[in-house]
This record gives C-alpha cells, structure tokens and sequence, in this order.
C-alpha cells in the first residue's frame, strides 16, 4: 500500500509514455523492501512523500516548495540548489530535499563501476532519484537533507575523485558533444577544451562573482549536438576555413544507389531511388554546388558550413584540413528577456592547447566587460543588446567583420566616437576665427 | 585597499542595510567598497572562508548575506 494516495498522479501514468511517476513509485518501492540493507541516511519514504506533497499541489493547484535556501558545502557557492518543502509535518521525508550538480565528465564517458558507485551513494545518502542529465548537462542528484550535503561532497571528492558541477550566479558546468572521441565530423578536440577550460575556471565554477549564470558550450561541428548556439552564452563551433574533401567515387557510388545516403538513417521506409540533385544540390542554401558529368563541384567561397551536403554524403565529403572553431555569444533561454540565438563574434579561431588565445583575447575581456557593466541578473546576451555589438568588439579589440552582420541595419544614425574622427573634438579657436566672424 | 579595510567596509555596508535588506549580490558588495569586479572577487572569497560572509542560491542566482541573518534563515530554523 502506497502511502499517499495519488489518483491525480496515477492518472498521468496511463498515457503511452514514459512516466516520472513510475519511475518514482519503482524507487519507493524498492527502498520500501531494502533487499541489498541499505543504511538510509535520509527518510526511507522519502520518494512516497515527494509523490504526497505533488499530488497535494495538483490538488490545491499551488506549490509546496518554498525556493532558495543556503545551503551548500563550504567553501562553495554553487552546485547545491536548495529546496524546502512548506508542508513539512505531512512530508516530513521530503521537509529538505536539496538537489546537488555533479559535474559531469567531458562527452559524458562512464564506467559501468563509476555509475554504480554513484548510485549506491545516492541511494544511501540520497533519495535514490538521479536526473541524467540534467538541462545544464549535470548529473543531477535529486532530493537530500542539509547534513547530508558535506557527506556527499566528501565522498564524491575522495572516493570518486568527482566535483560538484555549477549553479547560481556561476559559470556553470561545461558541456560538450562526444567530438572527436566518436565523431568524424569534429573539427577540434571538444572534450579537450572543455575539460582544460573546466579546470582552469574552478575559481567561475565555485565561487559566484558573474551577475547570473554564464554557460560555454561546445559543438564539435555546424550540427550542435548539444546546441551550444541556442543555449550558451558563450558558444564553441567547429568549423573548417579551406575546402570541404570530396572523394568523387564515392560520391558516384552515392548515384548509383550504392551507399545509403545519410548514413542509413531513413531506412525504416521507402523513399524511392538518391536524387543527388534533389537531396543535397538544391537544398545546398548558398547554391553554390553542382553535379555535372558525374562530377562534384562545390563553390567552397560560397559555402556556409551548413553540413547538409556532408550530413547525406558522409562517405563522399568530409570536413576540411584547415579546422578550428566560430565564436558565438548571447544565447539565453526566455527568462527575463525575450530567447536568443548566439551571436557571432569571431568567425575563425585555431583551437590549439594551452588555448591561450581562447582564454585571453575572448573570454576574460569579455567576462570583464560583463562584471562591470552587467546588471543583477542580467546575462551576457542582454548586456549585448543593451550596450551595442559593438561595445562586445571595442572591449574585445575584434575587428567588425560582416559576418557578424545578420540582417540590414534597423538603426540609422552613426555616432562617431572622438578617437575615429580626424583631429578629435578639440579645435582652435583662434584658427576657426581666421575663417568665422563672431 | 587592504583586506581588513575592505572586510570592514562590507560588515559595516551590511549592518547599516539590515533592516531593509539581508541578502545582497554580489555587484552590491563591489559598490560598498568600490572596487573592481575582480579584486571584490578576493575579499569576498576570503569572507566566506573566515565565516563572516555565506552564499544564499536561489539555484539560478547567488547571494551573499552575513550569517544568521534574514528571513530565509528563521524560516528554516537555521538561526
Ligand atoms: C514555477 C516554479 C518553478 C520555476 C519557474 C523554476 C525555474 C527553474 C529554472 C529557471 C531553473 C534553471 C536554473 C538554472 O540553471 O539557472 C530550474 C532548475 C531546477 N529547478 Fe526549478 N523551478 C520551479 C520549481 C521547482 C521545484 C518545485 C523544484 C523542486 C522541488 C525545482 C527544482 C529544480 C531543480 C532540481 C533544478 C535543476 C535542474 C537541472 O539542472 O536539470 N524547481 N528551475
Ligand atoms: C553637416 C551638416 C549638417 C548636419 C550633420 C545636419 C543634420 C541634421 C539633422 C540630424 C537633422 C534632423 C534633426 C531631427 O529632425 O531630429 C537636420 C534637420 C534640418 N537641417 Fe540640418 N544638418 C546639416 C546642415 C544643415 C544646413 C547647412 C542647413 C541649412 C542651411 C540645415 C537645415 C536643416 C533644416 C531646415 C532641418 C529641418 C528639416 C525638417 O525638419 O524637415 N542643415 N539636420
Ligand atoms: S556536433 Fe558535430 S562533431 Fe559534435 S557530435 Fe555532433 S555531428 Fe559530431
Ligand atoms: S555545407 Fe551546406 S552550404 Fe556548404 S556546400 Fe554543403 S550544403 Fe552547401
């Protein structure tokens, strides 16, 4: 027998997909038998009172969460989220039930020893429920007391030999796609420079100084898997500046319907013979290819790195030899201000160790400029928008290049700054009065 | 500035806004002693360590505040 009842929640287990509820239901359960002993550190019912105190909020159509909390392990500002249930006599399994950020290994490669040691460890100072991974790209552990919270930091670190990730006004946890480690379209080393910019910023990660959360992310190539344009402020893409690598029989093979175009993946049905000139020449958007004679010809000038081309003819083009990455910033999700793409701000840099470039002549100015001009709250993608690109290139010394340049200019008054005008705003006055009576 | 200068500046910035105010950002605390981000960034660090200054986290914003202060802490029978 459960030990709330919960007919609004049982309801939401009836649709066809997977549910939470479930989920949470298998692990109170599971805790509720205890068959491995498990010497609980926190409530046993802990999940039965997480599924109380939500079917009670769906029933006064309220929360019961209280929000904000401080709590966290010394010395660190972020990583832990603390949470406070409002209803603590009913739930008391649930009266904290903290939420810890743990930074999550570049490209995201475990051992099946590694998961289960976290698991075991949540299980028995936690409650068991683990969000992997969470909308930063954390490990998120869910649900823990305040005494808990050094005893699971202790562990992680000695044990595991595991940080905890970002939260608050920090930079946050860097994220990146499997790159290189898996994927013949990276063109840098994602798991390399997220890893060195992790460790390199742990004072950004742990201690809070930013005016709000700061996030890098980093896609391996134009596909962004992880869609570091549409959700980090700074953002890492990979790209190549010489000319895509094609292997013209590959690409006949292609024609001839001998290799599945885009690596297979629309097998599951019949789409009728590869029409080259369908699929990859007309929907090329800079039409700059053609295919003629049997022949492959790209007009790499004109190219924008889509990876449309590439995406349906992996066997036949590949990424160029000449590989970096573009720069983008602003992203944000639509909390304060309207959503927002990432901007660009350089459109070419070799990505190269120690990344000194990176770090000195991109992020550091650019964090700069963001303490001292940003407002509370205030990310870096507002801060754009309210003080100009081209404050963003004057604090970076980036030359303005038009490719920065999204759409025709809304705004037309130029003002010129002293320093760009020829003899500055200071005159001679005995001069001018050669030329101008009184 | 030096640190102890700078640390009394704060406890005094805070004390004095106690009545309105317990949980401050961190561009607050640069204002009172008038600063850079960066070097605020040192003697703020500094604080915590000492105890004289905690974090309050709403998840996705930080605050400072001096410990036992505010309503959050009574709230949570944290006092
Ligand atoms: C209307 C109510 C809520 C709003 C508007 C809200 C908003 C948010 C936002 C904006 C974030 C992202 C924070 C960041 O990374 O900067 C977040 C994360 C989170 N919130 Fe809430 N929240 C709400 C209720 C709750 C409740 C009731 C809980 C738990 C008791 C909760 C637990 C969490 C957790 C665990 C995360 C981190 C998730 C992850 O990283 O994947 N939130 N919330
Ligand atoms: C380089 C020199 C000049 C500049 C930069 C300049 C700039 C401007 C600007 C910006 C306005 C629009 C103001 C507004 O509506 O907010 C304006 C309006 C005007 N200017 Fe000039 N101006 C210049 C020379 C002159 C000269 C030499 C004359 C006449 C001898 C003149 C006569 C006017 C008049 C009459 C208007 C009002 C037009 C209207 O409202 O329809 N301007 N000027
Ligand atoms: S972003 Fe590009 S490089 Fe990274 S995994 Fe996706 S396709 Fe591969
Ligand atoms: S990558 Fe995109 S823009 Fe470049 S040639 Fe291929 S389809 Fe055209």
């Amino acid at each position: 027998m459960a030990k709330h009842e919960t007919p609004l929640l049982d309801q939401l287990e009836t649709g066809q997909w997977p549910s939470f509820v479930t989920d949470i239901k298998r692990e109170a359960e599971s805790r509720a038998k205890n068959e491995r002993n498990i010497e609980y550190q926190i409530p046993a019912d802990v999940c039965e009172d997480l599924l109380g105190v939500l079917e009670l909020s769906f029933k006064h159509g309220r929360t019961h969460w209280k929000h904000g909390g401080i709590v966290g392990v010394f010395g660190y500002g972020g990583g832990v989220i603390g949470r406070y249930c409002d209803q603590p006599e009913q739930f008391p399994g649930v009266a904290h039930f903290h939420t810890m950020r743990v930074s999550q290994p570049a490209g995201k490669f475990y051992t099946t020893k590694y998961l289960e040691s976290i698991c075991d460890l949540w299980e028995r100072r936690g409650s068991g429920i683990t969000n992997m991974h969470g909308s930063t790209g954390d490990i998120i552990f869910l649900g823990t007391t305040t005494p808990q919270l050094e005893e699971v930091f202790y562990e992680l670190s000695h044990n595991l030999n595991q940080d905890l990730g970002g939260s608050g006004s920090n930079l946050r946890t860097p994220s990146d796609c499997v790159g290189q480690a898996r994927c013949e379209f990276a063109c840098f080393d994602t798991q390399a420079l997220c890893h060195d910019l992790t460790n390199e910023y742990q004072d950004e990660l742990h201690r809070p100084a930013f005016p709000y959360k700061f996030k890098f992310k980093f896609d391996g190539c134009p596909n962004c898997c992880v869609a570091s344009i549409a959700r980090s402020d700074l953002s890492f893409i990979g790209l190549w500046r010489d000319e895509i690598r094609i292997d013209q029989e590959a690409v006949k093979a292609y024609v001839g319907g001998e290799i599945p175009p885009n690596g297979g993946a629309h097998a599951g049905r019949d789409w009728g013979a590869f029409d080259i000139q369908k699929e990859v020449i007309g929907l090329c958007p800079t039409e700059c290819m053609r295919y003629e004679n049997g022949k492959l010809e790209i007009n790499n000038k004109e190219c924008n790195h889509c990876m449309h081309c590439i995406n349906a003819m992996p066997r036949a083009l590949r990424v160029g030899e000449d590989r970096g990455c573009a720069m983008l910033a602003g992203a944000k999700a639509p909390i304060l201000d309207g959503a927002q793409m990432g901007t660009l701000i350089v459109p070419f840099i070799k990505v190269e160790p120690p990344y000194t470039e990176i770090k000195e002549t991109v992020i550091e100015p650019i964090w700069d400029w963001w303490m001292e001009e940003g407002k509370n709250r205030e990310r870096l993608g507002e801060l754009m928008k309210r003080q100009g690109l081209q404050r963003l290139l004057e604090v970076t010394g980036f030359a303005p290049d038009a490719r920065m340049v999204q759409e025709p200019r809304t705004n037309p008054y130029i003002f010129w700054k002293e320093d760009e005008v020829d003899g500055g705003w200071e005159r001679d006055i005995n001069e001018f009065r050669k030329h101008h009576q009184r | 500035m030096e640190y102890e200068e700078a640390k009394q500046k704060i406890l005094d910035g805070l004390t004095k806004k106690l009545k309105s105010k317990s949980k401050f950002y961190f561009n607050d605390l640069s204002k009172i002693m008038g600063v850079k981000p960066r070097e605020a960034k040192k003697v703020v660090n500094k604080m915590v360590e000492e105890g004289l200054l905690e974090y309050w986290s709403s998840g996705s914003t930080s605050m400072y505040g001096m410990p036992g202060t505010g309503k959050q802490a009574a709230a949570e029978h944290e006092d």
